[in-house]
């Protein structure tokens, strides 16, 4: 008995090969001029739908009664804090949350975590929030797993928030899971793009597979409340507004809630001579056509006067130059900088795509064909050796240093 | 000490390529891989077994060809394999998926440890460790760096953050998701590949595993793909001629608003 | 083109390749300038199981033989025959036990090597003896319950880095070739010592020094086989090798391959790559061809060894000079592909063209080879028309 749900019309399939394409699992061929499906590799992501022009491909995905989700409401920032300190990408993301909320009518909420934090809330309210749940205990100083999920799971099952952000940082993403799981809601990682489908009150989640190859935009269609979390830097911090107000929530909860079967034992932090590279601004990142781990001095002095973080390739990591907390790339961290400075990198795709979201890239390399020009916002083929201690000196003359 | 590793196998992403001309995704020839982070889970693994001698089952969810990176994963040091495949599996998202392995894993019996790689090259969500801790409702610890000891029923780990690390302690049973920085993953011995070659792998379908229809597969996975498409590829800009003090200069000019 | 190998073979190949081009290939370069050991890759090649795929099971091996190790060196080569030395180089160091040794010798030593714990050395070269070989003045004098080793062994591979040294000395001068016997020598004996690191031309990441005996004490339980079997040992010991060295160079020469087809394809010359000029595309096919006759000369002297054909000798020969010279005249062509690069540090061209000399030299001279070769021939026309 064939339950698929995905079926080829053949009559209408003229073998075209559209669909084997852009089947990104690889799960169609071609046999006798019409395709077929390898349900074991296929994922019914429906692109192959999408990419028929004789609409010869069918997705059955299932009609589940629609439930009544109309008692959730409101757009809701779950704000990081380390330390008693807002993390940057609360902020970026109580503005993009006011436009969802905007979109769908609903408030902007922002629930916030911590002890002794209530000083902070006005830095939220002055981002946008309308109404900020707060909730106060020294068991919630520093996060654990536990005691942050149940506190959020009881807020959601009071409050019923129709979507849910947070930053896709260490923090956020084990918090979010664990929520998501516990609530039974659809959950959407590292998104970079985030917009309002306003008939059906869909959040439409774009972000990217396949290291970045393709995006993929996902909807929950049936369960509430609708999360996502979003990388930091992706979307922009909204102007400081002080003479916005909002509605203070407060919440107490037992030591049922707030237990812990972890506990941090230590805070330790490494103090990095090199600013955060996933935070950087800017950042000039090393190849191996510098050609030895002692020509990192070189890019160092530059980082040094533009007050960058230093980046690396993998080839250079590999080879012992530099720490691997330098790499950028696909096995490396991502990163999108204003100004990308790439020396002797010569873009291979693992490189580019932890780097190519960055706004302006400045690429050097001796050789014309390094695969980097064709990303690169400019290009300059010469000897790095030459060139950037000119950039370095210029520099300096600008930032009359 | 029983030790389960969870290891997915995808596409060698840096295969994948787009057609800048037809803007669609190459697939020919693309080879499957285990996923790269789970690789330092299977190195962890093997690592702990030497460490406080005991066992490693790996186990995967996946089509049948799924089979030969459980293989690989033997050659490795793992123990014993396990398959999870069923075409009813289709269409799971990361809660489908979680929740599919925390069956196994509840199939299998009692464990100590847990090890996912942080997140896989082609979802990149990191849902699916977590997903699974809180199905079993266990203790996790992500973005573990470094397991420091085991020792009278608690974990004390490294987990890394941003600006440097937490040590936590954890009751085991657990699950930890871990990062490339814990550990370097081995290379597979002539002896580990022989008996990868003997080994049999055992596979489980969604009846085996006792798993709910409704949460598997499609329908058990809130979330939906409407939309595939390749990005908007980044174009190559210009290029910069002169000596170096002139190229200097330029350079300066054009980047004078972002640096300030 | 495709030898059949076994699947054991291939895994053995496969292995050894992965290995070579994810953790070798990139610190070839850095081995080559420092010429440092490269122990951090010789641990690698010892969790791998390699060190052991010719020695026999008993003794903790996988049980191939001289097609498995010549697998292992060709693509070890391919990424640097310097560091493949030390895998090679040991091997060279093992035969004389595994063909001649005794069932204590053979438990006591081979278990190690075939892990990758104790790396081996052979030494019979001397300043006055190269090609003669027969002109060694190293003595082994028996004392007792030990031999007296005095004497000084020159340009041996891995000496210093090796554990077990299997020598060859003279116990009896008197008796010419008949003279010479063969012992294994522990690294921390006293009395052994080695000399200052060579400065070479090329596989410049192998350990090359001096091994000096002074009134070395040799317990002799060392002694291999009987007095006087010297010469007998190292003969065999060398139609072992023998086609290892081959190997290498074949590794050596397809390593040069590999650069020069990729920077033929990348390279624009007159608007076009220069892989699509005749002139070059002949220097690639010829290298090519040139390359895959002597793999095949390799294999198919190395299934002979396996199978225990004993008459190996003007093959084992053929193998090694066709695969020398070959290997010098395709690493050559390579760096002429490459042109100016070709001649520049920082390009991988130039290293292979020096790595490739040492495999006309070494374990025979290609003139020696040559000798031989012309011997067995000889020798057969005149077997044949009696």
């Amino acid at each position: 008995m064939d339950d698929s749900k995905i079926n080829i019309i053949l009559e209408k399939c003229t073998g075209c090969t559209l669909c084997v394409r852009i089947c990104p699992f690889g799960a169609i061929k071609i046999e006798n001029k019409k395709a077929i499906i390898d349900l074991s590799k296929c994922n019914l992501c429906g692109a192959c739908v999408d990419s028929c022009k004789f609409a010869a491909i069918v997705v059955d995905k299932g009609s589940v009664a629609k439930k009544d989700l109309s008692a959730y409401k409101d757009v809701w920032v779950f704000c990081e804090q380390k330390k008693g300190v807002i993390q940057t990408i609360s902020f970026e993301l109580l503005g993009e949350g006011k436009k969802l909320a905007n979109k769908l009518g609903g408030k902007l909420c922002a629930v916030l975590l911590g002890d002794k934090i209530e000083p902070k809330v006005d830095e939220l309210v002055w981002r946008g929030a309308d109404k900020v749940y707060l909730v106060d205990a020294p068991e919630l100083k520093n996060y654990q797993d536990d005691p942050y999920t149940k506190v959020l799971v009881e807020l959601v099952k009071e409050y019923k928030p129709e979507v849910i952000l947070c930053g896709a940082t260490v923090i956020g993403r084990s918090l979010i899971s664990r929520v998501a799981i516990t609530i039974d809601a659809g959950l959407t990682a590292d998104c970079t793009g985030l917009d309002i489908d306003e008939k059906e009150r869909l959040l439409l989640q774009t972000r990217p597979a396949f290291g970045g190859n393709i995006m993929a935009t996902i909807i929950t269609p049936n369960h509430r409340p609708q999360m996502s979390t979003v990388r930091h830097k992706v979307m922009k911090e909204p102007e400081l507004n002080k003479s916005h107000k909002a509605e203070v929530i407060k919440k107490k909860y037992s030591n049922n809630i707030l237990s812990s079967r972890t506990r941090i034992i230590d805070i330790v932090e490494e103090i990095e001579e090199t600013i955060n590279l996933s935070e950087a601004d800017i950042i000039v990142s090393g190849g191996r056509g510098i050609g030895g781990p002692e020509n990192f001095s070189h890019i160092k002095e530059l980082a040094k006067v533009l007050g960058a973080a230093v980046g690396a390739s993998r080839a250079t990591v590999d080879a012992g130059w530099i720490p691997y907390s330098h790499q950028v790339g696909q096995t490396g961290k991502t990163v999108c900088p204003k100004l990308y400075i790439a020396c002797g990198i010569s873009g291979q795709i693992q490189h580019l795509i932890g780097m190519q979201s960055s706004k302006v890239i400045l690429a050097i390399n001796k050789d014309p064909d390094a695969p980097i020009f064709k990303v690169a916002t400019y290009g300059i083929v010469g000897d790095i050796f030459e060139i950037i201690p000119a950039l370095t000196k210029e520099f300096k003359k600008i930032l009359k240093k | 000490m029983h030790i389960i590793v969870c290891i997915k196998q995808v596409p060698n992403t840096t295969d994948v390529k787009i057609d800048p001309v037809k803007n669609t995704l190459i697939r020919e020839g693309v080879e499957s891989i285990i996923n790269p982070f789970d690789t330092y889970a299977i190195e962890e693994a093997v690592r702990l077994k030497e460490r406080f001698t005991g066992k490693v089952t790996v186990v995967t969810m996946g089509p049948p060809q799924a089979e030969s990176a459980l293989k690989e994963a033997i050659s490795l040091g793992c123990d014993e394999g396990i398959l999870v495949s069923d075409r009813k599996f289709a269409g799971s998202d990361t809660w489908a998926t979680s929740y599919t392995l925390s069956c196994a894993i509840k199939k299998i019996g009692a464990f100590d440890i847990i090890l996912c790689g942080k997140q896989a090259s082609d979802g990149d969500t990191a849902q699916v460790g977590p997903g699974i801790s809180t199905h079993l409702d266990i203790p996790q610890v992500t973005y573990v760096k470094k397991i420091e000891e085991i020792k009278g029923g608690l974990a004390r780990v490294e987990r890394m953050m941003e600006e440097g690390y937490d040590i936590v302690e954890t009751p085991i049973p657990c699950l930890f998701t871990v990062v490339k920085e814990i550990n370097t993953p081995r290379l597979p011995s002539l002896k580990g590949m022989m008996r990868a070659k003997a080994a049999k792998i055992v596979q489980w379908t969604a009846a085996d595993i006792n798993s709910e229809p409704k949460n598997i597969g499609l329908d058990g996975s809130p979330t939906r793909v409407v939309k595939i498409f390749t990005p908007a590829p980044r174009k190559g800009g210009e290029m910069l001629k002169g000596d170096a003090a002139e190229l200097a200069q330029k350079v300066g000019d054009l980047l004078k608003d972002i640096i300030i | 083109m495709d030898y059949l190998f076994n699947e054991q073979q291939v895994m053995v190949r496969d292995l050894a390749r992965k290995i070579a081009q994810e953790k070798i290939k990139p610190v070839a370069a850095h081995y080559d300038e420092t010429e440092e050991f490269a122990w951090p890759i010789m641990k690698i090649l010892s969790d791998s199981d390699l060190f052991g795929v010719y020695i026999p099971e008993a003794y903790g091996g996988l049980g191939g033989g001289i097609t498995e190790m010549c697998l292992v060196t060709e693509e070890l080569s391919r990424a640097c025959g310097g560091i493949a030395l030390g895998f090679a180089g040991t091997g060279l160091g093992t035969f004389p036990i595994l063909l001649y040794g005794s069932e204590e010798q053979k438990k006591k030593y081979l278990p190690d090597i075939a892990k990758g714990k104790r790396l081996a050395a052979f030494c019979i070269t001397e300043a006055e003896a190269g090609s003669d070989a027969g002109g060694i003045k190293t003595t082994a004098k028996k004392d007792g319950d030990h031999y007296i080793l005095n004497g000084t062994k020159q340009w041996i591979t891995n000496a210093g880095e090796a554990e077990v040294y299997t020598v060859i000395a003279m116990t009896d001068k008197t008796k010419g070739a008949r003279g010479a016997s063969a012992f294994i020598v522990e690294k921390g004996t006293k009395g052994l010592e080695f000399g200052l690191k060579e400065k070479k031309m090329g596989i410049r990441a192998s350990a090359t020094r001096e091994v000096i005996f002074t009134d070395c004490k040799v317990p002799k339980e060392n002694l291999i086989s009987k007095e006087g079997m010297g010469f007998i040992v190292a003969m065999k010991t060398f139609d072992n090798s023998r086609p290892g060295v081959a190997a290498q160079a074949v590794g050596i020469a397809q390593g040069s391959l590999d650069v020069a087809l990729e920077y033929a394809r990348k390279r624009i010359q007159f608007g076009q790559p220069i892989s699509s000029f005749q002139a070059i595309q002949h220097m690639l096919a010829d290298m090519g061809t040139q390359i895959e006759a002597a793999r095949a000369l390799v294999f198919a002297t190395a299934r002979m060894v396996d199978a225990g054909i004993t008459g190996v000798a003007k093959d084992s020969a053929m193998c090694k000079l066709f695969a020398g010279d070959m290997a010098m005249k395709v690493t050559t062509d390579a760096v002429q592909i490459l042109g100016g690069y070709g001649y520049m540090r920082d390009y991988p061209a130039e290293k292979y063209m020096r790595d490739a000399k040492i495999t006309q030299i070494y374990e025979g001279t290609n003139q020696i080879q040559r000798n031989v070769i012309a011997a067995h021939m000889i020798k057969e026309s005149l077997k044949a028309s009696k």
